[in-house]
């Protein structure tokens, strides 16, 4: 089983948060804190696992994470989960985010979480691993983006327009955000098939 | 309208959208908070709107802003709304925000249920998808029991993407509701072979799940998972099974044999890493599970340790972390052939990962042995001084007295050396694990005689120099080792050489800076020194100017310690104070006191073993749980408290006692007492920390005088504290051992016999055989544990009781009884299952369960009359005072979340554009009316006190059995009353009068078959609607009787004038509605259809056909079944409870025209035939006396029946009053024919 997901940058700030378990805000936003200040005292070329930390159910799980760029990618799964599974079940994450946003960069997270949270959606659910085949995910997750388009059909318009509008009034978005390497480079990794 | 939509989404195109907030909490960066509490305003108002798609957006936001912390459970109501909506892209967001934000306690859950059930029958997959996906993340008990029949259909949808989604989510169904399982399984083992890969992969991952916790449950499974092992070429399938047969392994040695062979090709032909890995850890696992019985497969251990080496040396840390891992559990079984990489290991404590160090570090703990134990704890030394962050410091700190201390220090040889270890250590600035050095001081000490005249030396040089253990570092942790300094030097003063400086030191004023159980101590044994110092110059007379200097000394320096502001240290020091300064008068007059002084702490103590004070036998005929007084009910204590002040206290106490809240707190005590009790044990010398063998105590038979004890200089270690001594112990230990075996060739012949007895006695310790050659330095005489006599030789069970999994232990492999191919939710058993006796079904006495007030009822009650209202709520009070006094306060309290959530219902006006939403969201029944197409999956019956009735959690799975026969019954219940007010249910059986035990009834349906071929049964039962008084419900459950695969069927009725099933808009009047199921073989569900009548007078029979197609492997056939509907009078009867003055009342009203009907022959017990008139005609008790009783029932269409009932001599008159005498006609002769059948 998979316990949560986390993704949050190299400041800490979380970009999207996903727990199968129940905990109460404030005790999700801790569990972000500590885990970001386990992750991120680690080098660059230690190993991805963590014994778990103290929030996230104990010692039977473990910490897995990826760091791309600005950001790392957290899962807290339990013993039953292959380490080397989730390992590359986080590249077949950010390898579908790649496809997804074109060229995924941090700032496609910050704006879009609640895409990122439906193509998640297509690859975990409950916790527990539902697809793994990259294809397949796209392919639904285009699907569903059909639908939704179909369904904003005419009225949909003046609020794409308007919303059109607005990035363009504010040309300094992108800018006054300092991240050096935007886009997030998807190395080539020994694939898991 | 067209307009009015772009209107709309005009007006919202100016509000923040989530990219809006996003962009604006960025810009405000340095007032954030204010900016979002801003934005949150907004979002308020926005949910106010009428608009759908402006409440979407603002719950779009909510979700990003829980994200950030922001507690949003505020808005659940309106996220329920936008889940409701018939668009995808809001019903998405909605279903996001639910899964994001709501768990168990979430009130609005349960208004959830309808909605979901809607969405996973949707036609449109992605909105069943949608919906399960939130399901997964918010599913509760009561979710689980109502939608697990609509989940296992979707097991069999025909869209791969959906099945694979519905598979998935049966282990969150089976977690949350046990009873699922064994009916579900069949269907789930099927998957197993879907052609659908995902599909395939999200069973074997469920099951995967569920085997991990119950193994042995699962290992019939064992012959299709190796199957699919050597056939699957999926990475993520093969990984799960591997591991699966990891946990099934141990249970089933057999299997292990069998797949060794598999695995190995398996690792030698894979090249992917995970697979790789996981094959090694399967092979592990077997090879431990062969251990015992197999002689040996060498050649696949070598294999696996050979791997692992190239894993580890690998310059990829993942593989070596991994691969450290792994050997970790070799280790546990072949020590031997990990131990030759140990100069791997040690390298790897070098990394500068931390992660693997600490991999590495739990492999030295099962490498050591008599030989490496010095020389790796060296090693391990030399890293405490290079770690610099203190948590891998108090690790290593950890580790290293781990290692020394396994299986009660079985590899240390030289006790000395171990006493200089634990000194050095304690140079550790700040580091936390004070205690832990303090308790394996006191251990060793206590334990080990031999070492105590050294021990205690050391000790003495820690107190001299304490100011280097409190020195300038805050004083955390390492200063707990002068608790156990000061008590040892205390206890075995006898072994001090100078007690006067030992004691002097114990009293320097800075000793007042210490933490005040150390101080407590001090004085203590302070006072131990000062009888020893006594002793050890009385009768001499020039030294007893020594004696009362040393009485001197205590009397000047102990007020220092009475002005001390801890309790304990304050008490002792003043006791003892006062004792000295009466030696003192007595040493004056020269009387001799040592002796009595020594006699206050004569005697030895002896280690007790912590398990000791649980394993004292219980006497028989004691029953600890048992009350010793009938705890006092909770009103009457009230009552006493508010009547005397004196009592007050007391009774305030006694009230707690009332039972369920008594044991809740009893076990929350008993944890916070039991940790308590475990801290001080930790620092009490008396209790010994359990070791995880204590029953292989060492003890040396081989006589003392065979060991030679080596004689070491301490003068020069001890004078210079703080500098490493034990690099000294181990040179001295190894010239030692090579003296000893010089000496032992030299007496090789003359030992050979003692020899030969230590060796035999050695294999049993499991110590490799070169190890023999070390003899222990010291006569390890490791006192014994103390344990109680007849302690019960038990081994504690450590499960967690709260484990959900353990509900799952449910065996699978027995065939599934008929009555459990269906799920036990809410469905209708046929006839022959029903085991569970009438009496319960009837609902005249149920095991009291917590009734919960739900919106819903409080509405119904409106509909009701007046008078039974009013009188319905005077019911309610006193129940609800009942259950006050009696079992169960937990219901009482539980009212409150409800009426909470109606309060909410009303204050949150649904607004005029969502009126459906609104209506659903509002009224959780109201999906009847709206299974426009006339035909909804299986039971879409929604009573909401099914949904709500959270029995007390009491046994939830050591009863699992029982409970399971209680719910069966309750079904049964909740089918009879099924459109009844729970109220009346529960208040039927108080005024009955039935409440009695009677003997059982015999079990009874109302599915009364409709037709049968070779291929298919129907049994159906018709039940009017409550809510619409010219609808009926019939519900069909079909059971496929052969071999094959029934599909599309096709249900059609031919109308008649009165009775005209409803069809979808746009379908003819003659169309066939689709039955939304498939059924396998041997498998049945259940389908409703909804028939709308105009008048009920009469009974009428409608005819009917069926028609399906048979489908086996290779042919398709159309069949046809035909069928006659027959819709008595009974059936538009709905049982309605009737108060016995509301029932008088009408009767007098006189609108009400009698017949009456006798009935001759009835040899039945009078209450059987009550409960079968309940049963089968829809009727309810309103009064019984003795051998009459008068029973109530209404119409779908508002007429009252009423009936007196009467017997006599096997003879039953019934007169009967009824506004509509055509209904009460047939009524009667329906009953009549009831009892003619029986």
């Amino acid at each position: 089983m998979i316990k949560a997901i986390l993704i949050f940058n190299n400041h800490g700030k979380p970009r999207l948060s996903k727990f199968y378990e129940h905990y109460n805000e404030d005790t999700e936003q801790q569990i972000i804190r500590e885990t970001f200040h386990l992750v991120s005292k680690r080098d660059e070329n230690v190993c991805n696992f963590l014994e778990g930390g103290m929030l996230i159910g104990g010692s039977e799980n473990k910490l897995i994470y990826r760091h791309y760029a600005t950001l790392y990618f957290v899962f807290c799964v339990d013993s039953s989960e292959s380490e080397l599974g989730i390992l590359d079940l986080i590249q077949v994450f950010v390898e579908t985010l790649d496809k997804c946003f074109e060229n995924v960069c941090e700032l496609d997270l910050i704006f879009h979480v609640d895409k990122v949270h439906n193509i998640l959606a297509e690859m975990v659910m409950g916790g527990m691993v539902l697809e793994t085949n990259m294809n397949e995910i796209i392919t639904q997750v285009d699907a569903q983006n059909k639908m939704e388009k179909s369904e904003a059909g005419i009225a949909g318009a003046p609020a794409r327009a308007v919303s059109a509008v607005k990035n363009m009034n504010l040309p300094e978005m992108p800018r006054n955000i300092n991240i050096g390497d935007i886009s997030i480079k998807v190395p080539n990794l020994p694939s898991f098939k | 309208m067209a307009l009015k939509i772009v209107k709309g989404s005009i007006d919202r195109m100016f509000d923040k959208n989530l990219q809006d907030l996003v962009r604006g909490i960025r810009n405000h960066k340095e007032d954030e908070a204010k900016y979002i509490s801003i934005c949150i305003d907004e979002i308020k108002q926005e949910l106010k709107q009428d608009n759908i798609a402006v409440k979407a957006n603002a719950v779009c936001k909510l979700t990003y802003l829980q994200m950030l912390g922001y507690d949003v459970s505020w808005a659940a109501f309106n996220i329920v709304e936008v889940m409701s909506s018939s668009k995808f892209t809001y019903k998405r967001i909605g279903y996001l925000a639910a899964s994001q934000c709501f768990h168990e306690s979430t009130d609005v859950i349960m208004l959830t249920t309808n909605q979901i059930r809607k969405d996973l029958s949707s036609p449109n997959q992605y909105d069943t998808g949608v919906a399960l996906t939130g399901l997964s993340c918010f599913v509760t008990p009561d979710l689980a029991r109502d939608l697990a029949n609509d989940i296992m259909t979707l097991m069999s949808h025909t869209k791969p993407y959906i099945r694979k989604k519905a598979v998935l989510i049966m282990y969150k169904v089976f977690l949350k509701y046990p009873e699922s399982l064994r009916p579900a399984f069949p269907r789930l083992k099927e998957k197993l072979e879907d052609p659908d890969p995902g599909v395939q992969s999200a069973a074997v991952n469920v099951i995967c799940e569920l085997a991990r916790r119950n193994p042995k449950n699962y290992l019939s499974l064992a012959p299709l998972f190796f199957k699919l092992m050597t056939s699957s070429t999926n990475n993520w399938v093969l990984i799960k099974i591997i591991k699966l047969f990891g946990a099934l392994t141990p249970l089933e040695p057999r299997l292990g044999k069998k797949l060794i062979e598999p695995l190995t090709n398996l690792i030698h032909s894979t090249s992917a890493m995970s697979l790789l890995y996981e094959c090694v850890n399967t092979v592990i696992a077997v090879l431990i599970s062969l251990s015992s019985g197999m002689p040996n497969h060498s050649a696949s251990i070598q294999l696996c340790v050979q791997k692992l080496r190239i894993l580890i040396e690998d310059s990829d840390q993942n593989l070596k972390y991994l691969g450290l891992l792994a050997m970790s559990k070799i280790l546990k079984t072949h020590p031997k052939s990990v131990q030759s990489h140990k100069d791997l290991i040690l390298q790897c404590l070098d990394d500068k990962d931390e992660s693997i160090r600490l991999r590495a570090l739990d492999l030295l703990y099962g490498m050591v042995s008599k030989k490496n134990l010095m020389e790796i704890v060296k090693k391990l030394m030399l890293h405490v001084d290079k770690a610099e962050g203190t948590t891998y410091r108090d690790e290593l700190l950890t580790k290293i007295i781990d290692i020394c201390s396994q299986s009660n220090y079985q590899y240390i040889t030289n006790f000395e050396w171990y006493i200089s270890i634990l000194v050095e250590l304690t140079r550790l600035e700040g580091t936390r694990h004070g205690h832990l050095i303090a308790s394996q001081m006191l251990d060793v000490a206590i334990r080990v005689k031999a070492i105590r005249a050294f021990a205690v030396a050391q000790m003495a040089t820690l107190l001299d120099n304490a100011h280097l253990l409190t020195g300038n570092t805050q004083r955390n942790g390492i200063c707990e080792v002068l608790y156990a300094a000061a008590w040892i030097c205390g206890e075995f003063s006898e072994h001090l050489e100078d007690p006067m400086a030992t004691l002097e030191a114990m009293l320097r004023p800075k000793v007042a800076t210490l933490p005040g159980h150390i101080q407590a101590v001090y004085v203590q044994n302070a006072a131990k020194l000062f009888a020893t110092v006594l002793r050890g110059h009385e009768g001499v007379p020039a030294d007893s100017t020594v004696a009362q200097e040393t009485s001197q000394l205590l009397i000047d320096r102990l007020p220092l310690f009475v002005q001390s502001s801890n309790l304990e240290v304050q008490e002792r020091a003043s006791c003892i104070l006062q004792l000295v300064k009466y030696i003192q008068k007595l040493q004056q007059k020269d009387v001799e006191v040592a002796e009595e002084v020594t006699a206050l702490f004569a005697g030895e103590l002896n280690p007790v073993a912590p398990k000791a004070q649980k394993k004292v036998p219980v006497p028989e005929g004691l029953d600890l749980d048992a009350w010793i007084n009938e705890p006092p009910s909770g009103s009457e204590s009230e009552d006493e408290g508010r009547k005397s002040k004196g009592k007050a206290v007391f009774a305030k106490e006694e009230s707690r006692h009332t039972k369920p809240r008594y044991t809740e707190v009893d076990e929350k005590e008993l944890a916070k007492r039991r940790e308590v009790r475990k801290a001080e044990q930790a620092n009490n010398p008396f209790y010994i920390k359990a070791s995880p063998s204590s029953q292989k105590v060492y003890q040396d038979g081989v006589g003392v005088e065979h060991i030679p004890v080596v004689q070491i200089d301490l003068s020069v270690p001890l004078k210079v504290p703080g500098m490493p001594m034990s690099d000294q112990y181990v040179k001295l230990e190894e010239e030692r051992r090579e003296k000893n075996k010089a000496d032992k060739k030299k007496k090789d012949k003359k030992q050979r016999r003692e020899k030969g007895e230590k060796g035999r006695r050695r294999r049993g310790d499991s110590v490799p055989e070169s190890e023999e050659d070390i003899t222990p330095a010291h006569m390890v005489d490791i006192v014994t544990e103390e344990m109680p006599e007849n302690a019960l030789p038990s081994d504690d069970d450590d499960k967690d009781p709260n484990d959900p999994h353990k509900a799952l232990n449910i065996d699978l492999d027995k065939p599934l009884a008929d009555s459990e191919k269906k799920l036990p939710v809410r469905s209708h058993r046929p006839d022959e299952v029903l085991k569970s006796p009438m009496e319960d079904g009837q609902g005249v006495e149920v095991a009291p369960e917590p009734k919960k007030k739900t919106g819903k009822e409080k509405k119904e009650k409106k509909k009701t009359k007046d008078k039974d209202r009013k009188k319905s709520k005077e019911e309610k009070k006193k129940k609800k005072h009942k259950q006050e006094e009696g079992e169960d306060l937990m219901g009482a309290g539980s009212e409150e979340p409800i009426q909470l959530e109606e309060t909410k219902g009303v204050a949150a006006p649904p607004p005029a554009s969502t009126p459906e939403a609104a209506a659903e969201a509002e009224d959780p029944t109201a999906s009847t009316p709206k299974m426009v197409s006339g035909v909804a999956a299986v039971a879409p019956d929604s009573e909401p006190e099914e949904a709500k009735d959270t029995e007390p959690e009491e046994t939830k799975s050591s009863k699992h059995k029982k409970k399971k026969k209680q719910k069966k019954e309750e079904k049964k219940k909740k089918h009879h009353h099924h459109h009844n007010h729970s109220d009346g249910a529960g208040d039927e059986s108080v005024q009955n009068g039935t409440v009695e035990e009677e003997e059982p009834l015999p079990p009874m349906s109302n599915y009364a078959l409709l037709a049968e071929n070779s291929y298919i049964k129907m049994v159906c039962d018709i039940q009017g609607n409550l809510q619409d008084g010219s609808q009926v419900v019939v519900s069909i459950i079909f059971e496929n009787k052969c071999d094959s695969f029934i599909k599309s069927m096709e249900f059609n009725v031919l109308d008649s004038l009165n009775s005209k099933l409803q069809r979808p808009d746009g379908a003819g009047p003659h169309d066939g509605l689709n039955v939304p199921f498939q059924l396998p073989p041997g498998i049945s569900n259940e389908a409703r259809f909804i028939f709308s009548v105009q008048s009920i007078v009469m009974p009428q029979k409608l005819k009917g056909t069926l028609t399906f197609i048979v489908k086996t492997d290779d042919s398709s056939t159309h069949e046809k079944l035909d069928f006659k509907l027959h819709f008595t009078c009974t059936s538009y009867l709905i049982t309605t409870p009737c108060y016995s003055d509301a029932y008088s009342k009408l009767l007098e009203s006189g609108d009400l025209k009698g017949s009456s009907l006798k009935l001759e022959g009835v040899n039945q017990p009078f209450h059987h035939l009550l409960a079968r008139i309940c049963f089968h005609h829809h009727f309810s008790v309103v009064e019984r006396i003795d051998s009459c009783a008068s029973m109530y029932s209404r119409s779908v269409q508002g007429h009252h029946v009423c009936l007196l009932v009467k017997t006599a001599d096997q003879t039953v008159s019934i007169d009967a009053k009824c506004d509509e005498p055509g209904l009460l006609g047939n009524v009667l002769d329906e009953i009549k024919l009831t009892f003619s059948q029986c």
